[in-house]
């Protein structure tokens, strides 16, 4: 077995013997149950009668979850984000400090393997998890009202993508922070992000070409959120979108609830170049470091 | 100084400077192979930053090194070597067990091999009935005795031990003694960082004494040693003992008066001399200088 998957397979069982996720899958149990049972009472709500007629239409009862379902993977979507982070965050720097390193870099290893072994091991779970925990809240979700996201898969794909951005951002970080550093700075670079994201929409909606245009820096630098952008999109209806498009209520744009369309494939290109950039970084920073 | 060409560590001009701080100062020396070697230096000496470079963990600000002939850090050098670091603690979720088994792997030895290999390392360092325990459950002295397990896997030729010791009772320490000893027989060269002068007395069989980064002293050990000079429990004398300055260096403690480089057989003449002076002569030992006199000799002279 290469050096690589060594390191991965170590990575993997370190995380399952750890408390913080176990916490982290309890916490998502509960938040599905939680979100299921929410859903479960607004379609008994709908169906109540209101004048003989039920309260929300067919239509309307599936613009609502799927606004609803698109809320509940935002918060989802922060709980992966903090979590990456905090796996992430002490991935290179906690070998560093306690001297796990400089036993295991006296192996015939290079230091490229380890990290790229610390790398696959936590984008294993982090894909994992978002896998698992979307699949199970499109079933209950499913189970409960009978909607289906349009594009799940979509979603899953988009959402893990983001987390990867987040987590390679953070393993950069590792190889020159103490963990607590890097994982706030690893945070603030997700919500900064997140705060571009608004920039783009609401530069375009205002016509503002300079916050647009901040906006748009910030989501180059930073590709989490332009990601985030396209696992809204595979969760909205396209009757919905064009419901809100045909409206001419452009402010809409600016909820970062919602996209009026998917990243465009260049950008998609981009966010591999960003990640193989920032990746070569990290091993260049991580190959420079004196342990 | 040993032929280099059959040294299993050479360095030349080894320097390694931290902003203003010069950790080693142009360290030059060889280390035979399947010797035990004591690095000895009071704290801050340069000891465990000389041993990283060795093994690449950091680079030379200028000189170099070769380990097993080739430059140090090269994964040719690595495959064939072990290291005991100074401060370190091992995967706390994981058993004894799963450590030497994660590193048996890393240092690619054999699955068929690595059961073996591991239960022999987990006997040799006394953690056998302790192996499935959780290392987080470990005492102090249990890790470092598992980071000495881990270092002697695979056979290594060559294993750089920083301070093994200082966290262990003194049975540990015997024990770790005996290992060292042991591992000599089998033609390991052991590169030993250490203040614990007794242990390095015990086990080495050359030294090199570090200070400021530079190595002020280094050779056999009992050629590092002086072992001629005596001391004489003697009243009587007064101011007539300076008298005896002809002899060698004297130094006063109490009743007793040491005279160092006194040859073996001056030594009759010396308390004829005494007597001769109305010294009354209670007692004559022939003295070794203890490592630790030598030690404190050559700190001082130092600094
Ligand atoms: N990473 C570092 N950054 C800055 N200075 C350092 C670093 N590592 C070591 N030093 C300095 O280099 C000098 C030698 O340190 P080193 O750890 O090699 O000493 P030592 O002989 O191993 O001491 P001890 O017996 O206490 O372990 C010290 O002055 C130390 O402060
Ligand atoms: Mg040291």
């Amino acid at each position: 077995m290469s050096a690589t998957l060594t390191i991965a397979g170590a990575t993997v069982r370190e995380a399952s013997r750890k408390k913080l996720v176990v916490a982290l899958a309890l916490i998502t149990v509960v938040g599905i149950a939680l979100t299921g049972f929410g859903f479960w009472r607004l379609t008994v709500l709908a169906h109540q009668l209101d004048r003989g007629a039920p309260r929300l239409d067919v239509a309307e009862l599936k613009t609502v979850t799927s606004q609803l379902l698109i809320v509940a993977m935002f918060a989802f979507s922060f709980v992966l984000a903090l979590s990456t982070v905090f796996m992430a965050a002490p991935s290179i720097a906690g070998e560093l400090e306690s001297g796990v390193a400089a036993a295991v870099l006296t192996r015939p290893i290079r230091r490229v393997q380890f990290l790229a072994g610390k790398w696959l091991g936590l984008a294993v779970l982090t894909a994992g998890y978002v896998v698992v925990a979307s699949s199970l809240e499109f079933l209950v979700v499913d189970l409960v009202t009978g909607y289906r996201p349009p594009h799940p898969l979509g979603f899953m794909a988009f959402l893990t993508g983001e987390a990867l951005v987040t987590l390679t951002l953070t393993t950069l970080l590792s190889t020159r922070m103490s963990s607590v550093t890097g994982g706030v700075v690893a945070l603030g670079g997700f919500m900064l992000a997140w705060m571009g994201g608004i920039a783009v929409a609401l530069g375009a909606a205002l016509n503002n070409h300079g916050v647009a245009t901040v906006g748009t820096l910030t989501r180059m630098i930073m590709p989490s959120d332009g990601l985030w952008r396209g696992a809204v999109y595979s969760l909205e209806p396209a009757a919905w979108i064009a419901g809100i498009l045909g409206s001419g209520r452009t402010q809409a744009a600016a909820n970062p609830f919602f996209a009026p369309s998917g990243p465009p494939v260049a950008y998609l290109l981009w966010v591999g170049v960003w990640a193989v950039a920032v990746f070569s970084a990290a091993s260049w920073s991580f190959r420079r470091r004196e342990i | 100084m040993p032929d280099a060409s059959d040294a299993a560590i050479v360095t030349t001009g080894l320097t390694k400077t931290y902003g203003s701080v010069t950790a080693v100062a142009g360290l030059s020396m060889a280390v035979p192979r399947g010797e035990v070697f004591g690095f000895l230096g009071p704290n801050g000496a340069g000891k465990t930053t000389a041993v990283k470079l060795l093994l690449g963990l950091a680079r030379p600000t200028s000189g170099s090194a070769t380990v097993l002939g080739a430059r140090a850090g090269d994964a040719s050098a690595r495959r064939r070597i072990g290291y005991l670091p100074e401060l370190f603690r091992y995967q706390v979720w994981l058993t004894a067990y799963e450590v030497l088994v994660l590193h048996c792997r890393l240092a690619r030895i054999p699955t068929s091999r690595t059961r073996a290999e591991v239960e022999r390392a987990l006997v040799t360092v006394g953690l056998a009935e302790r192996a499935h325990d959780r290392v987080g459950t470990f005492s102090k002295g249990m890790q470092q005795r598992l980071g000495l397990g881990v270092a002697l896997l695979g056979n290594p030729e060559v294993v750089f031990l920083d301070e093994p010791t200082s966290a262990l009772d003194p049975v540990g320490r015997k024990d770790v003694r005996d290992i060292i000893r042991n591992l000599r027989d089998r033609g390991m060269t052991v590169f030993l960082n250490s203040h614990l002068l007794g242990e390095v007395e015990q086990v080495c069989d050359r030294v090199a004494v570090v200070h400021h980064g530079s190595v002020i002293a280094s050779g056999q050990l009992d050629a590092l040693l002086s072992d001629s000079g005596v001391r004489v429990r003697v009243d009587g004398l007064g101011a007539a003992t300076g008298k005896l300055q002809r002899f060698g260096e004297l130094h006063r403690d109490g009743d007793w008066i040491s005279v160092d480089g006194v040859a073996l057989e001056t030594v009759p003449d010396l308390v004829a001399e005494i007597v001769a002076l109305g010294g009354r002569v209670y007692a004559v030992e022939p003295r070794h200088q203890s490592l630790e006199d030598r030690f404190m000799e050559l700190l001082g002279g130092e600094s």
